[in-house]
């Protein structure tokens, strides 16, 4: 059990039946007044914003939730499956909840997948991937201006800009928490 | 952590604290910050060390030493509460409280205008401060202009809560909606006193002659933020000692750590003549005027520095 005096930004807890992240939070105490605890939640299931003001009594039950390292098999009318690699369990995840992942997702590419309870609700992915690039404009030789860059496509759709010398078939890190490119990868 | 000029800065405007009281008349005082017993109030834990206490404020020590025969004092020292954590909240913090023997809270309202007017209006350009008399905070101007606008605790809660202060305290709400809808717009275009709590929020204060539903205490804020308490003081011991006998009572029943009547001070009680008193937060109104966003900014070391 949390108490209030627990609560901080990016404490999970548990609401009603659902987990719940602590998106922004204040103490605030007026003069000769008791303590509360201002916060603000976001359901990590439906998405819905909870504003709630707490007291130092309130307790909140621990968020049961757990990631699991799963491998990425397919995708199939906007499912998304996956295997626990220890157990050979598969279980799968709707677009909605894989979101904007789906741009960095390859076949048996490791991810972690979170759990409530028994149900997948969410996957977060390694910081940096490589994936290869399916579409790319050719270089023009003697373009000297370093800082232009170029849009390409990569092996899952994606589009990002890149430097000009990246070529079709060749191979880019990009950074998943923002979808921009870092590097190219020698093979 | 805060930075050489802002420490500079601080300095400066405790030096600036001082001369405005010594200028006045009162007396410097520094009481003890570790005691065998605390005032009994609601919602304020203390840290104990060795069986005694530090204090959570010198309230107890001023006045005993008020009621000695010294009629005027200030004091400058760091006061203890427990779980009080956030932007504008540090444990351990600096406290300013000055007592003035023969005034009511009314006095104290005008002469708490002339402290923050004194120390905008200094010398040194303070980040906080825009122009002669004016304040700068959230993008907008404060004007420091006197008088500043006096607003009963009843009249902001239906402005800006739409219900009553009895219908608040009824329902269990009445902090809840201080903090999230009435405090936001406090002191926004010039600071404000908010004035007459209802008698159980002022456990040390006096109630009005006219209305004893309400005691005379009032608060200053400045730009939503909540910086100096005041009151005229309640000198009556029966009434304390009733007072004070009620939270020993609610603690017992809640559980919560036993406390002990302080019979000493309740005996000074009876030989204070009326006085009004205040608690300003010293940190808070020294991050207004340097235009730091939190306290931590602006102490020389908060509690994650050391």
């Amino acid at each position: 059990m949390y108490s209030a005096s627990d609560l901080r930004k990016g404490l999970k807890v548990q609401i009603d039946g659902y987990p719940y992240i602590v998106t922004e939070f204040e103490f605030s105490k007026p003069g000769k007044g008791q303590s509360l605890y201002r916060t603000k939640m976001r359901n990590m299931i439906t998405g819905n914003q909870l504003t709630q003001t707490y007291r130092s009594n309130d307790k909140f039950e621990k968020a049961d939730l757990e990631e699991r390292t799963m491998q990425f098999l397919y995708s199939q009318d906007n499912e998304f499956h996956f295997m626990d690699t220890s157990s050979y369990e598969q279980i799968f995840l709707t677009l909605e909840q894989v979101g904007d992942n789906v741009n960095f997702l390859v076949d048996n590419m490791e991810v972690q997948v979170l759990f409530f309870g028994d149900r997948p609700i969410d996957i977060s992915l390694p910081i940096f991937v490589n994936l290869k690039v399916t579409k790319a404009d050719p270089w023009v030789k003697g373009d000297t201006s370093g800082t232009d860059t170029k849009p390409v496509t990569v092996e899952t759709g994606y589009v990002l800009q890149v430097p000009p010398f990246i070529e079709e078939g060749g191979r880019i890190q990009i950074d998943t928490r923002t979808g921009e490119y870092m590097t190219r990868v020698k093979d | 952590m805060i930075s050489p000029r802002c420490l500079a800065q601080r300095s400066s405007l405790l030096q600036a604290v001082r001369s405005f009281f010594i200028a006045r008349r009162y007396l410097e005082v520094d009481t003890p910050a570790r005691l065998p017993v605390l005032l009994p109030e609601s919602y304020i834990l203390p840290f104990t060390s060795e069986g005694w206490f530090l204090q959570t404020s010198p309230e107890l020590c001023m006045k005993r030493l008020l009621a000695r025969g010294c009629p005027q004092l200030f004091q400058i020292c760091h006061c203890f509460r427990r779980q009080e954590l956030g932007r504008y909240h540090q444990p351990e913090f600096t406290m300013l409280e000055w007592y003035h023997t023969g005034w009511s809270y009314l006095e104290l309202m005008a002469e708490c205008e002339d402290l923050v007017r004194e120390l905008a209006g200094g010398a040194e350009s303070l980040a906080g401060v825009c122009g002669p008399a004016t304040l700068r905070r959230d993008g907008q101007r404060i004007s420091l202009a006197p008088p500043w606008e006096r607003l009963t605790v009843e009249a902001a809660f239906l402005r800006f809560a739409g219900m009553p202060v009895r219908e608040a305290l009824d329902r269990d709400c009445f902090d809840e909606l201080m903090v999230t809808a009435v405090e936001p717009h406090l002191g926004r275009d010039k600071p404000v006193f908010l004035y007459d709590y209802p008698a159980e929020r002022a456990a040390l204060a006096r109630r009005k002659k006219e209305n004893d539903a309400v005691a005379e205490r009032f608060e200053l804020y400045i730009a939503g933020i909540e910086l100096a308490n005041g009151f005229s003081e309640l000198v009556n011991p029966a009434e304390q000692r009733q007072r004070f006998a009620a939270e020993i009572s609610r603690r017992r029943k809640a559980g919560e750590p036993p406390v002990l009547m302080p019979e000493r001070f309740l005996d000074d009680l009876g030989r204070l003549d009326e006085t009004a008193g205040i608690a300003l937060g010293l940190d808070r109104l020294f991050m207004v005027l340097l235009g730091a966003e939190t306290v931590a900014d602006v102490v020389s070391f908060a509690g994650d520095d050391l």
